[in-house]
């Protein structure tokens, strides 16, 4: 099916399964230890320890291996010297490693030590000597705006665009707001490293990989070592989870895959926590400048967003973090920009909700400036720009109830209790304020297909090669599984993570659910017409319930229909609806914060997210998903910062230690997530949008406008640590 | 990591014998030394666990203090009744510290011993004169957010992480060790950490083969006891600055007072003159200015720790106000 024109009345809107707050069906598995991860599978395979280049640009002078390769258990050490020839490419399309003496970021593995044991591999790998000629390099993404370019991502959204006359309507805005601010390095942070078995079946790999898009992985892996698609299988049922951390192909796939192949034994390795920084990628730092002109009513005129963000020469992937910009608010007159800073440290793409994630972070605290300036609430100033259509595009929205989410949100949170007047509420020692933001995330998706099969005991089987990567996939595909074929749930088995399974979007860019589950519906819907069929009845009026299928009186167990098993395919592709809805996600995120008046320590008093995101597949985990996403605003907003050292070219925090992300300690209990009843009808046949990276979008800057309303610091460089919050809090007494 | 060798002591004496040779560690809850072996900053040849030596007890002094063993664990030392009642700075500095799972392995010695958390001493493919003598200090010039404004030196600016010490040290708490010639010695803990000078890879003033076997505490202070760490997030997080007050104070007339720091330098901090500048005066602005003053005289920023001296002023009048209101 391709999505053209609106879903009309369909099977799943009786809703007796799906949008149920079910508990996930692989839950027991993960509690008990049953679900296994790629580390964690046990084929007597030998184990693999990267070396990492501890400079970030420059050559290898000399690496001498044979200490290494000479200490106890060691099998093999790969350095370019023996390395295969590999295809090459962006970190989208190859992953070569090891391909010669050249240095081009921090962290580039230049060994993979392989022996019997893990500590064995750990220990010659220190015994690799490697010299290095260091060359200077552009490390700060600050320092070297003056090289940024215009980039060009062939399957991404334009870098600019441009509505009506910008800068005359800006420059003549009685009222404007010109604004800067900055987002730092962070790291996706996931609990699984990144791991993987390989071994080789005659010419055929086989990678156990913690991976989040099995078959865009297998392309890229069947580039890099120059083989053919059909000889390369992912498998990936369980994932702890990713962030966009484990979108792309990995060191740690290709050099176990070319070890494997050479030793003819399984290999399996797993990235260090502190490897994890700078062997895989990172979410680029970004400097975004927002002007806003309006009248004296709030009504936007003009509205321009600049971003900078950077990556390596040799890479496309920017930070988008405009994206919203161009359809977040209405105005005539309008200006987006990106543009990327060739930059010689390790290769930064997604993470969590990129583009959005940063964005919103600089867009919704510039509109609490705006709303100040103007002496409006931010929400009313937010309701005057409420646009009737895109306003870049001029095509409708799909549905959109961002009034509802900050009306909703207004009146659970108490908003009228708001003092607009920073600095006025005291509670003990934290001067307390409360901050709002509106949040969007685009809502993509992806050609799809998935296999479902009914057998004579009742089983209906899901195959597709989709992910789960913490997210409940699993759960709500059998929830629709379950609802369209009248099945309990516990009838239905779902298999994911594999790509001898039908091809699958993958879990990312928050296309998994709705890509994965249309594709399920679609088979299932095919499924209905052949069980229909061989019962003789109509399928546009047969009822399936109670592993029944039935129409009038007459009613026929499936099992006694489906002879030897009974199997039907479906697929999804983005259609028109692409084209002529603008589709988007929305959310009003509500903040409290108290500030140490002393010293200007942040902590989270409580919060509250609203979201109006289509049809929700689970409740529970829905809200999980949002709450996880709030969680990660919590962390833009306050904590997380990868500081690079300009010096060394490298990131100085590589561990969990020193890289601060939320801890329980800083999340109250009093952190909620409220979903809105919404059906979208055009976005695709669960009527659903994306909601695994909408939690986050807002979040932050929710939680940096009540930082200012608590104190009257207005921090426009990210996180709002301490240090930068004291020069504005009272003196003391 | 590099391969090791692994046996258990027997008897104390039979540990302090073992850490007399070179290449050997002793381990404990073991909660700093092992990561710091997977990363290689430590190397040794040979591990000597104590965990099973009969060191794990608190008991009361005959003068009215209490004698803590090196191996009684964080969260024990942290739920003691007698340190709960009497010794509550003590007890919210553990509890302030790391994180439950570590407090239920980590030792009372091992906490004392436990090295900097400086990011460059943790890479060993950067310079670091703690780890490397004469390798330089990547921190001077470097990201030092977390450094030392206090009794740094030009060879290192690292700080000592430990919240447990700056308690200790305003209670002024002596470490009892034994060497492997079973002679036994007594050092106060504001002798048993030494400054970096030229010599940052020396951090105590514990000789070759000497071990930790106790540390003790003088009977309760008079007045009350507040622990403030000041860090970036809730929990997890070492101390930004930390303060440990004991103020003995009556309607705002202050009669004694001990302030101890964590954070700011590299071991447990406390400043006699501005203790002095407590004792005897009267609570409010000018008093807690000028004990700040007499913290932060000689304190000096490197770039990203430079928020630290407002902080500690800041820190510190806030909780001297809290300590003499109550």
């Amino acid at each position: 099916m391709e999505m053209d024109g609106p879903v009309g009345a369909n099977a799943l809107d009786a809703e007796k399964i799906v949008g149920k707050p079910l508990d996930r069906i692989d839950g027991r598995l993960k509690v008990t230890g049953g679900a296994h991860y790629a580390y964690e599978m046990q084929q007597n395979a030998l184990y693999g320890f990267v070396v990492e280049a501890s400079i970030a640009r420059g050559r290898m002078a000399s690496i001498e291996t044979m200490k290494a390769e000479r200490s106890p258990g060691v099998k093999l050490v790969l350095t370019y010297r023996n390395a295969p020839k590999q295809g090459t490419g962006n970190h989208r399309e190859a992953h070569p490693v090891l391909t010669g003496p050249v240095v081009s970021r921090y962290g580039e593995p230049v060994a993979f030590v392989v022996a019997e044991t893990f500590e064995q591999a750990r220990a010659a790998a220190y015994l690799v000597d490697v010299k290095y000629d260091r060359e200077r390099g552009q490390y700060a993404l600050p320092h070297h705006l003056a090289l940024a370019r215009v980039p060009h991502q062939p399957d991404g959204a334009p870098a600019d665009s441009e509505v009506g006359n910008f800068s005359d309507a800006y420059a003549s805005a009685p009222v404007q707001i010109d604004v800067s601010y900055s987002t730092p390095l962070q790291s996706h942070a996931m609990m699984e490293p990144h791991a993987t078995l390989a071994m080789w079946d005659g010419d055929k790999l086989i990678l156990h990989t913690a991976n989040q898009m099995l078959n865009q992985g297998q392309r890229v892996v069947a580039s890099t070592l120059n083989i053919p698609i059909g000889n390369v299988r992912l498998v990936s049922p369980f994932i702890g989870g990713g962030f966009g951390g484990k979108l792309w192909v990995n060191a740690d796939a290709i050099l176990a895959a070319i070890a494997s192949r050479y030793l003819k034994r399984p290999v399996k390795v797993a990235l260090t926590r502190q490897q994890i920084f700078h062997v895989t990628t990172h979410r680029s730092d970004t400097i975004q400048r927002i002007r806003v002109g309006t009248d004296r009513d709030g009504r936007i005129a003009a509205i321009g967003h600049d971003v900078f963000s950077g990556n390596l020469p040799s890479e496309q992937v920017y930070e988008a973090a405009a994206l919203q910009t161009r359809s977040l608010y209405a105005g005539p007159n309008r200006l987006t920009r990106h543009r990327l800073v060739p930059l010689d440290i390790p290769v930064a793409s997604s993470m969590r909700a990129p583009g959005e994630a940063v964005g919103l972070l600089a867009l919704e605290c510039a509109m609490d400036e705006l709303a100040e300036k103007l002496k409006l609430d931010p929400i009313e100033l937010r309701i005057r720009n409420e646009p009737a259509e895109d306003p870049e595009r001029h095509i409708p929205y799909s549905s959109r109830h961002l009034v509802a989410c900050m009306q909703e949100g207004a009146r659970r949170f108490g908003w009228d209790k708001r003092n607009s007047t920073p600095g006025q509420v005291r509670n003990g020692r934290w001067l307390v304020g409360m901050g709002m933001s509106a949040g969007t995330r685009g809502n993509p998706l992806r050609f799809s297909r998935a296999t479902v099969r009914l057998d004579p005991d009742g089983i209906a089987t899901v195959r597709m090669a989709m992910t789960d990567i913490g997210t409940g996939t699993y759960t709500i595909l059998a929830q629709i599984a379950a609802e369209m074929l009248g099945l309990p749930i516990e009838r239905v088995r779902v298999d994911l993570g594999d790509t001898i399974f039908p091809e699958a979007a993958g879990s990312g860019g928050s296309f998994g659910a709705a890509s994965s589950g249309s594709a399920l519906f679609e088979a299932c819907h095919a499924l209905r017409e052949k069980l229909a069929g061989l019962a003789g009845m109509d399928p546009n009026t047969a009822r399936f319930g109670d592993g029944h299928i039935a129409t009038g009186e007459r009613s026929v167990s499936l099992t006694e229909l489906v002879g030897s098993g009974v199997e039907a395919d479906g697929e999804i592709k983005p259609g028109r609806n692409n084209q002529d809805f603008s589709q988007q996600s929305y959310g009003a995120h509500f903040a409290e914060v108290g500030v140490d008046q002393d010293t200007g320590e942040v902590r989270l008093r409580r919060m509250l997210g609203v979201f109006a995101a289509g049809r929700v597949l689970n409740a529970k985990t829905a809200r999980s998903q949002a709450i996880g996403g709030m969680v990660f605003g919590v962390g833009a907003a306050l904590h997380e910062d990868l500081v690079l050292d300009p010096r060394f070219g490298y990131f100085v925090n590589h561990d969990l230690a020193e890289y601060h992300v939320p801890v329980h300690a800083d999340i109250p209990a009093s952190l909620e997530a409220v979903f809105l009843p919404e059906l979208d009808e055009r976005s695709n046949p669960l009527k659903s949008k994306g909601i695994g990276e909408l939690g986050i979008c807002g979040a932050g800057a929710a939680i940096a406008n009540a930082v200012y309303n608590a104190c009257g610091a207005r921090i426009r460089n990210y996180p709002i640590t301490l240090d930068k919050v004291l020069a504005s809090l009272p003196d003391q007494a | 990591m590099k391969a090791f060798s692994y046996g258990r002591a027997k008897s104390v004496a039979d540990a302090a014998i073992a850490a007399s040779k070179p290449g050997v560690k002793i381990i404990a809850g073991g909660t700093n030394l092992l990561d710091l072996m997977k990363l290689q900053v430590e190397t040794p040849s040979t591990l000597v666990d104590i965990n099973r030596l009969p060191l794990d007890t608190i008991e009361e002094t005959s003068e009215g203090g209490l004698r803590i063993g090196a191996l009684v664990r964080n969260s024990d030392l942290a739920a003691d009744p007698r340190v709960r009642r009497h010794y509550g700075v003590l007890s919210r500095a553990l509890l302030a510290g790391a994180s439950a799972q570590l407090r239920n392995k980590a030792t009372t010695a091992g906490n004392l011993l436990q090295r900097t958390r400086c990011y460059y001493f943790y890479d060993v493919t950067k310079p670091c004169n703690k780890r490397v003598p004469g390798s330089g200090c990547s921190a001077l010039a470097g990201f030092n957010r977390i450094h030392a404004v206090l009794g740094g030196s030009e060879a290192c600016i690292a700080t000592h992480p430990s919240d447990m010490a700056v308690a200790m040290r305003a209670l002024d708490a002596k470490v009892e060790a034994i060497d492997h010639e079973g002679n036994t010695r007594t050092i106060p803990i504001a002798d048993f950490h030494t400054l970096p000078s030229r010599t940052p890879e020396i951090e105590t003033t514990l000789n070759s083969g000497e071990i930790v076997t106790a540390v003790t505490l003088p009977p309760p202070p008079p007045g009350a006891q507040v622990y403030r760490k000041v860090r970036d997030r809730a929990s997890y997080a070492f101390a930004l600055v930390s303060v440990a007050a004991i103020v003995d104070s009556v309607h705002g007339r202050i009669r004694s007072a001990r302030l101890a720091f964590g954070g700011l330098a590299p071991k447990p901090w406390r400043v006699t003159t501005a203790e002095q500048k407590l004792t005897n005066a009267t609570a409010g602005t000018t008093t807690f200015d000028a004990a700040a003053d007499a913290v932060l005289e000689s304190a000096r920023g490197y770039g990203s720790n430079d928020f630290k001296i407002p902080l500690t002023r800041r820190t510190l009048h806030g909780v001297l106000g809290e300590i003499t209101r109550t």
